[in-house]
């Protein structure tokens, strides 16, 4: 079972809410492991402290040209849809920044002037916490291709039952990328009118990917009722609330897992994890 | 000749809009850009009313026609984004013509030039909408991407190339720029060429950490960058770790912003903290936006 935490916009407790789930299920008992999909500012480490075990490249095709082969004859600048191929003066340049990988100009060159070759994005670190198996990945800096690492985090996941998705926030391809093939999405949100307003964005997005989905709200007597209000009219469940506790954000900041530091809260965890099950099923 | 300043975070949820929100109210002769096209807040408090509206298309879309497509499947073997499949029928059989999945099309185009039948159309897709906008503050330059839109990084692109036309043509001081959250191809496209980067952090082990992240890409491409703490109050010890951290990039830490629920009462308010309160806040922001407008030059 694939269960993916997201939100439209950032900051609103994703990392939190992923973490601890990951945790109360590992300390249940069950098979558990926590892919961290935010592969640009990665931050489930910090609260789970894994042993990393195993680190494995993340590369994206990027093509390059044979020139004793190659005539010049701008066939696979004519097809590439990114422009991040241009023909000057008969010989062919390539933007790498531009690729999309999509194989296009290897596959209609007429001469078979082009191969590919790997060029490295990011990383994925596999390892071990609490009985939890741990997956993250590291964009380079200075790469745009989140969504090549994010899939790589999802190939390097191993078979333990519960797989729970910390995913980047926004609405689009790194979104994507992340929860296109989850059971279910916790989208998490703020009561406050720019939480209401990404809430409906990504609740739009995930009824164009078709998947099941819930609501949860983090520091949930800040701001107004309109988040409820909302979720009410559109028939969409709250399944978990978490209030603004000044012990809550503390124990963020520090990178201390709340069930841990305020175990008042193991409760409303368990309950949202049982809400999700039954909802699965 | 006008001055950008875009703000960043790295870190998502650390009061970029607020602070730019407030930017908007103390800063003359300015245009306003909101490039966090994603999740796009800014015009919650700033109320634009829109004044030229225009369709954003980053790119095509394949689509089979079903009555041409003789199911030979090679669309399929050379998709590498596995975007073609055969749907599943409701009897449970699949389907006798395969389906693109637009969501995952990349818009790369191989299917339509590989299909020996020529059963693939390939037309430009509307990703979303850009606007011209007026507001109280000044000209406001906004963009709604579609639902499970790809293509932010050509819209961000898009909408400073227009904030930036704006400022020029009406001699105006200042592009503000509210930006996304982390270091990828949107947040990468808000700040290549920019004058000067704003990263908004709080004081977290996450928001540190992510806030050295997105200050290695900002010296990656050679941009000047300042810091500011948001809700520095809420752990000076981590606060001042983080002023020092950036002390040693060479980074001048240029404000911090105490904790305050009058924000979040200011965003429900529809309206920006320094017009919202007097208060401590407040001037905590006016500091910030005058070291700014110094760090400029």
């Amino acid at each position: 079972m694939k269960i993916a935490v997201a939100s439209g916009k950032g900051g609103t407790g994703k990392t939190t809410i992923a973490t601890n789930l990951a945790l109360i299920l590992s300390e249940m008992g069950k098979s558990v492991q926590i892919l961290d999909c935010d592969v640009e500012e990665p931050n489930c480490h910090i609260f789970l402290n894994p042993e990393i075990e195993s680190t494995i490249p993340v590369t994206i095709p990027l093509p390059q040209v044979m020139e004793e082969k190659c005539t010049g004859c701008g066939i696979c600048g004519e097809v590439c849809e990114f422009s991040a191929i241009a023909i000057i003066k008969g010989s062919v340049l390539i933007f790498p920044e531009l690729c999309h990988g999509c194989g296009a100009c290897k596959l209609f060159c007429p001469e078979g002037a082009i191969t590919e070759i790997s060029k490295q994005v990011g990383m994925v670190e596999k390892g071990k916490s609490n009985g939890i198996r741990f997956i993250h990945g590291l964009l380079n800096i200075g790469e745009l291709m989140s969504p090549a690492v994010i899939a790589g985090v999802k190939k390097a996941a191993g078979d333990e039952e519960i797989v729970i998705l910390d995913s980047p926030p926004g609405t689009s391809c790194p979104v994507i990328e992340a929860v296109k093939d989850a059971d279910f999405v916790l989208l998490v949100t703020e009561p406050t009118p720019f939480g209401l307003n990404d809430l409906e964005l990504a609740v739009g997005m995930v009824k164009v990917l078709e998947i099941p989905f819930a609501v949860a709200i983090n520091r949930s007597d800040v701001g107004n009722e309109d988040v409820k209000k909302y979720c009410e009219r559109e028939d969409i469940k709250i399944i978990l609330e978490i209030p603004d506790d000044r012990r809550i954000a503390e124990a963020y900041s520090r990178g201390d897992m709340i069930i841990h530091a305020v175990p008042d809260y193991r409760q409303s965890f368990e309950t949202c994890w049982e809400t999700i099950e039954g909802l699965c099923l | 000749m006008s001055k950008e300043i875009v703000v960043i975070s790295g870190k998502g949820g650390t009061g970029k809009t607020s602070i730019v929100a407030s930017f908007a109210a103390l800063a003359d002769k300015k245009v306003l850009a909101d490039c966090d096209v994603d999740a796009a807040d800014l015009y919650l408090v700033l109320n634009p009313k829109i004044k030229h509206r225009e369709d954003f298309s980053g790119g095509k879309k394949a689509t089979i026609i079903e009555d041409a497509c003789t199911g030979c499947n090679l669309c399929i073997d050379n998709c590498r984004f596995e975007a073609i499949h055969y749907p599943l029928l409701n009897n449970g059989k699949k389907a006798t013509t395969p389906q693109i999945n637009h969501v995952i099309c990349e818009g790369c185009g191989v299917c339509v030039r590989v299909c020996p039948a020529k059963a693939i159309s390939f037309e430009p897709v509307v990703n979303g909408e850009w606007y011209v906008s007026s507001t109280n503050y000044g000209p406001m330059i906004h963009a709604r991407l579609g639902m499970a839109e790809g293509n932010s990084g050509k819209l961000v692109a898009l909408i400073r190339e227009k904030a930036r036309t704006i400022a020029k043509d009406n001699h105006l001081d200042y592009v503000i720029v509210d930006g996304s959250p982390g270091i990828g191809c949107p947040v990468i496209a808000s700040i290549a060429g920019a004058d000067l980067v704003l990263v908004v952090t709080e004081p977290t082990l996450s928001g540190q950490h992510d806030l050295m992240r997105v200050v290695e890409l900002t010296s990656f491409f050679n941009i000047p960058t300042i810091i500011c703490v948001n809700k520095w109050d809420l752990n000076p010890g981590i606060t001042e770790e983080i002023e020092v951290k950036a002390k040693e990039r060479g980074i001048k830490a240029v404000g911090r912003v105490r904790y305050d629920t009058a924000i979040t009462k200011a965003q429900i308010m529809k309206t920006s903290v320094v017009e919202y309160t007097g208060g401590a806040v407040s001037e905590d922001i006016k500091s910030l936006w005058r070291n700014v407008v110094y760090a400029l030059g």
